[in-house]
């Protein structure tokens, strides 16, 4: 840990109760809500903490550290009269970050005179421009049936043993500005990608560490490291901090940031065990019911402001407790991201990479980044119409289960070829493979030949006059 | 105006509790703190008020004073409404960007409606005349085409002693005055009214319009009346936001009241740049010069979004009462409710259940029973239709939210995760939806259309029906062991399944179907099953049916038949009389 420095502000000494991170600090007079208090403890260590409830005489304070070693007299409690800030620049990139932003890299602090609320504050929606620039991560499952736009907010949700952050690494590492299908590359504009960990293992965080530095974009790149036996309650800063500096690059620096936040399922807990110690009224499985606002505080500072050219673009990575996509954290945040990426347990078996289950996988801005003079215009239908074969696919295969694939129609036998070879080959690439959008969409249309051309009702009669190369594609 | 009423005792989120006058009223609008932000008495006892803030409390501290204002929570109503986006308290959104940049910062006040801007009015009374609560007193132009009726508040009532004449005048001038009682008042186009109190009206009507909005599953199949209510619940990713933005681009209503009510900030961003662009069908005017946005996005104060409801019907009522269809949609009533948890929650009230309080039920009902097809107190006649959006956590119909708007809505549109998996939108489950209007609105069909259109429709749904239970039987034996006779009912679905009930709302021709296209696209399909089956039952084996060109052509004719050229269904149709035909002919012998 960093030193925290004193600074002025009315100090009470002595505690009223103490309960798992919490204290209730009685005496002090005029507390603000919400304001940042330091703790000494008898042995004159610092932590800090913030105010979660204000009354007559009294304040609840959440101590991110955690009260160990904290007793009731022999705590000193400084309330420092504002909320939580961190400093930002643009050279905290290439730089590592505890949870609440102080350097751990060995490194000095950063210099700057720039200090922002980590809280930040909800983005005008008149002041926003929608999402229209389509981002090629160069994975089929992505650029070609749920596209991810600048300023898109678009977690991965995974289970425990999946590579979720093999799939995040392969998209950091690959992201360019999409272009027009068979335009030339255009150069790349000022990127920046801000890392946080909450509650994940130090091995993740090594390894992230290392694709960042094997693709060169280590000095882009700022981290924030609350990991598994960091404090808990850290957590709840350290997306913030995280975002705080996303927001100061994109929209005072005209850059382009990807924000990668791993675990929040892990923040959900951590969020869940304050609000259980408060004796807060749970919801769902002992949340608090503020969990959905709470999440959003976060996921929708993400996005275009008209008076900047940079953005930000977010993928938070869940892992599902139990696989089960119904469990409050990726249910509440896929109600507030612009749709999922889910990892299927069946595909990861298979040995599919990425393990994308494409059936409830989604992204809702896809529409307004694809088509003519975006990708190719031929795009949308095509995607639905791949969606729509392989949704059947998963009917047939259930009835293959029971009545045997011998007695199968022979359209029905067709399905089921083009449904392996879905999972082969459209949603299998390697780790390395950076697919053109040019390659998806033909990889496609040889999937589609498979089925009979009457089978095709959602792309037009032109688009398979142009592409179709099935057997009866002369008819 | 304001005195200080109290001084802040404790402070929990967008709670605050405060000691100090007993004389400040329940619901009463007071300002909170040093930075003066709004927020409402929702409690009192003794010399102790509780009070939700609609503004960020972060810094607020213990002893600040409240001031009190005397009024309860209220809008602000006049010409100047439409095209306007408002925060969830009818703060203009564009304005607090101008002033405070592209971040929302506390404290900002502003004026609901411009005190600087004229509008070209005419008057409609003359001096002397009698008028009551609700008059219309005049007209002003509140776009090129829209006629904003200026009326008297309903509360007032008197004679007539002077009207302006006809001319611009901005919503602070006076327009006429009135005699009530001793008093003489000043009438200017501008009202204030309390959010939380549904505006009077004479009567309710029967329900028996459709409120078209040219989604097929919605109007043929399961329509909802004006003045009625419908709810869409629906797990994330199913559909919901695309059907409300449908519906609000295509309802044949005069106003559209959009509230986002804890929903995403893109989601808003995109009606406002596309809405401008969209040309309304029935008008020739853009879209968004018939529409009110209210705007509280999830990141925004949550108590406002408490509020933002009640301030989107306020103005919904306030329009109807000019006599105008008004429909409006509610995205998300989920979050809505969820919003009241969390003050209750904050309050340590007793939840009832999965933490809600035990009012949520009564609330929800109060919402939804200020949407109605009424008689004006000035005679006129208009609407008010509610859509709500319901987001059921993990898509679980059965949570408190969804069970009570189904109590209280007589049209449920069921969205269904495997539908949207497939891609199959609007993702509306045609077996788990229903609509109560059926019967209702069946007379403006006929007298429309003059077809007979709640029974083709009952036909179509008794098709989908058995559908649903033959479907059962494939997934045991596979579907060669179902005789002919039911393949063909199987085939005849697929072509409602893909040609009428899908629809993309992203393609040009097939975004909006008129009655009119959507009728002869139903009564298409099923003459198509009729001649299928009577060709089928005499042996024809159904693949030959299936196989028939015109399947293909039916099933694309959504996007390839415009509005306009309906006569092309009869080409299909004479498709259909000479490929059955022939088939016909083979399997006579």
């Amino acid at each position: 840990m960093s030193e925290v420095t004193v600074q002025g502000g009315q100090e009470v000494v002595g505690v009223a109760r103490i309960e798992g991170p919490i204290l209730v600090v009685e005496g002090a007079a005029n507390v603000s809500y919400d304001e940042v208090v330091e703790i000494q403890d008898s042995r004159g260590q610092l932590r800090r903490g913030r105010v979660l409830e204000v009354g007559e005489g009294f304040a609840v304070v959440q101590v991110f550290a955690g009260s160990t070693g904290l007793s009731i007299d022999g705590t000193r409690v400084r309330f420092l009269g504002s909320t939580l800030h961190i400093p930002v620049a643009e050279e905290m990139l290439g730089r590592i970050f505890d949870g609440l932003g102080n350097p751990i890299d060995g490194g000095p602090e950063p210099l700057t005179d720039h200090y922002a609320d980590v809280n930040g504050q909800p983005i005008n929606p008149t002041a926003r421009i929608y999402p229209r620039d389509y981002i090629q991560t160069g994975i089929s499952t992505i650029d070609g049936v749920n596209t991810l736009l600048r300023g898109q907010k678009l977690p991965l949700f995974s289970g425990a043993g999946m590579p979720h952050d093999q799939l995040a690494a392969q998209i950091v590492r690959q992201a360019t500005l999409g272009k027009v299908a068979g335009a030339p590359q255009t150069e790349g504009e000022e990127f920046a990608i801000v890392f946080a960990a909450m509650g994940v293992k130090n091995d993740v965080a090594d390894y992230f560490r290392r694709s960042f530095t094997e693709s060169g974009a280590l000095t882009r790149v700022a981290m924030f490291l609350n990991l598994a036996d960091d404090p808990p309650v850290e957590r709840i800063v350290t997306p913030r901090a995280a975002l705080t500096l996303a927001e100061y690059l994109a929209y005072e620096r005209d850059m382009h940031v990807l924000v990668v936040l791993t675990d929040m399922t892990n923040y959900g807990e951590a969020l869940r065990q304050i609000s259980n110690v408060r004796g807060e009224v749970p919801s769902r499985k002992g949340y608090p019911g503020y969990l959905y606002s709470d999440l959003a505080s976060m996921y929708e500072r993400t996005g275009r402001i008209r008076t900047s050219k940079g953005s930000i673009t977010q993928i938070p990575i869940l892992t599902m407790p139990n696989d089960d996509i119904t469990h409050p954290m990726p249910d509440l945040t896929g109600y507030i991201t612009e749709g999922q990426i889910v990892l299927g347990r069946e595909l990861n078996f298979a040995g599919v990479y990425p393990p994308v289950a494409v059936l409830p996988s989604l992204s809702r801005l896809m529409k307004d980044g694809i088509g003519k003079n975006r990708t190719r215009e031929d795009h949308p239908r095509w995607g639905a119409q791949l969606y729509a074969a392989y949704a059947k696919t998963q009917d047939v295969r259930a009835l293959a289960s029971v009545i045997g694939e011998e007695e199968l129609s022979d359209v029905d036998q067709k399905y089921l070829k083009f449904g392996r070879a879905f999972e082969r080959e459209f949603v299998n690439q390697s780790f390395t493979e950076n697919r053109t959008i040019e390659r998806t969409l033909e990889i496609g249309w040889k999937l589609l030949s498979m089925l009979p051309r009457k089978e095709l009702t959602r792309v037009t009669l032109d688009e398979i006059a142009q592409y179709y190369k099935g057997d009866d594609a002369a008819n | 105006m304001s005195d200080q009423v109290g001084t802040i005792t404790w402070i929990s989120g967008p709670v605050v509790r405060a000691r100090g006058s007993r004389l400040v009223g329940m619901l009463e609008l007071v300002e909170v703190g040093a930075d003066r932000l709004v927020g409402e008495v929702i409690g009192l006892k003794g010399d102790q008020m509780t009070v939700q803030v609609y503004e960020e409390t972060s810094g607020m501290q213990t002893g600040a004073p409240i001031y009190g204002t005397g009024l309860p929570l209220s809008v602000e109503l006049g010409p100047g409404l439409i095209q306007s986006i408002y925060d969830g308290v009818q703060r203009p959104l564009p304005l607090i960007e101008q002033a405070m940049g592209s971040f929302i910062h506390r404290g900002a006040r502003f004026d609901s409606i411009s005190r600087e801007k004229r509008w070209k009015y005419t008057p409609k009374v003359k001096v002397g005349d009698e008028v009551k609560g609700g008059a219309i007193l005049g007209v002003a132009m509140e776009t090129d085409t829209f006629e904003h009726r200026v009326m008297l508040n309903p509360d007032d009532s008197g004679t007539i002693t002077w009207v302006a004449p006809a001319g611009d005048y901005t919503v602070a001038d006076p327009i006429a005055k009135l005699k009530m009682g001793k008093d003489e008042k000043t009438v200017t186009m501008l009202q204030r009214w309390p959010v939380r109190r549904a505006r009077p009206f004479i009567n309710r009507r029967g329900a028996n319009i459709p409120l078209i909005t040219g989604q097929r599953i919605l109007d043929t199949f399961f329509p909802v009346a004006k003045g009625g209510a419908a709810g869409i619940p629906g797990p994330f990713g199913s559909g919901k936001t695309v059907t409300q933005h449908s519906i609000a681009k295509w309802a044949d209503a005069e106003i559209i009241v959009y509230i986002g009510c804890g929903e995403r900030g893109n989601e808003m961003t995109e009606v406002l740049q596309e809405f401008p662009h969209l040309i309304d069908p029935r008008t020739g005017r853009p879209l968004m010069e018939r529409t009110v946005l209210i705007a509280n996005t999830s990141n925004m104060p949550v108590a406002a979004r408490e509020a933002s409801i009640y301030t989107g019907i306020t103005i919904a009522e306030y329009y109807r009462d000019m006599g105008y269809h008004v429909a409006l949609m509610a995205d998300s009533t989920s979050r809505w409710a969820e919003a009241l948890r969390e003050v209750s929650g904050r309050l340590e009230e007793m939840p009832a259940e999965e933490g809600y309080p035990a009012y949520l039920a009564g609330r929800l009902a109060e919402f939804y029973e200020r949407a109605g097809y009424v008689n004006n107190l000035n005679g006129t006649q208009g609407s008010v239709s509610i859509v709500g959006a319901v987001s059921p956590p993990g898509g679980d119909f059965s949570e408190p939210v969804t069970q009570h708007t189904k109590r209280f809505i007589r049209c449920f549109w069921a969205l269904d995760k495997s539908l949207a998996s497939a891609r199959h939108f609007p993702a509306i489950n045609w077996l788990d939806s229903y609509s109560e209007y059926l019967e209702d609105v069946a007379g403006w069909w006929l007298e429309k259309t003059g077809k007979d259109w709640l029974t083709m429709r009952n036909r179509a749904m008794e098709l989908l029906s058995e559908e649903s239970r033959l479907s059962q039987i494939v997934k045991l034996v596979g579907p060669d062991a179902l005789p002919y006779t039911e393949r063909m009912v199987l085939e005849t679905t697929r072509l409602i399944r893909e040609g009428l009930l899908q629809q993309n709302a992203t393609e040009t021709v097939d975004a909006y179907s008129s009655v009119e296209k959507q009728i002869r696209m139903l009564e298409l399909v099923l003459y198509f099953h009729e001649r299928g089956m009577a060709i089928v039952k005499r042996g024809a084996p159904i693949n030959l049916i299936h196989d028939l060109p015109v399947v293909d052509t039916i099933i694309r004719a959504k996007s390839t038949v415009t509005n306009e050229e309906l006569h092309k269904f009869d080409d299909i149709q004479k498709q259909i009389d000479d490929q059955m035909g022939q088939l016909d002919a083979e399997y006579r012998s």
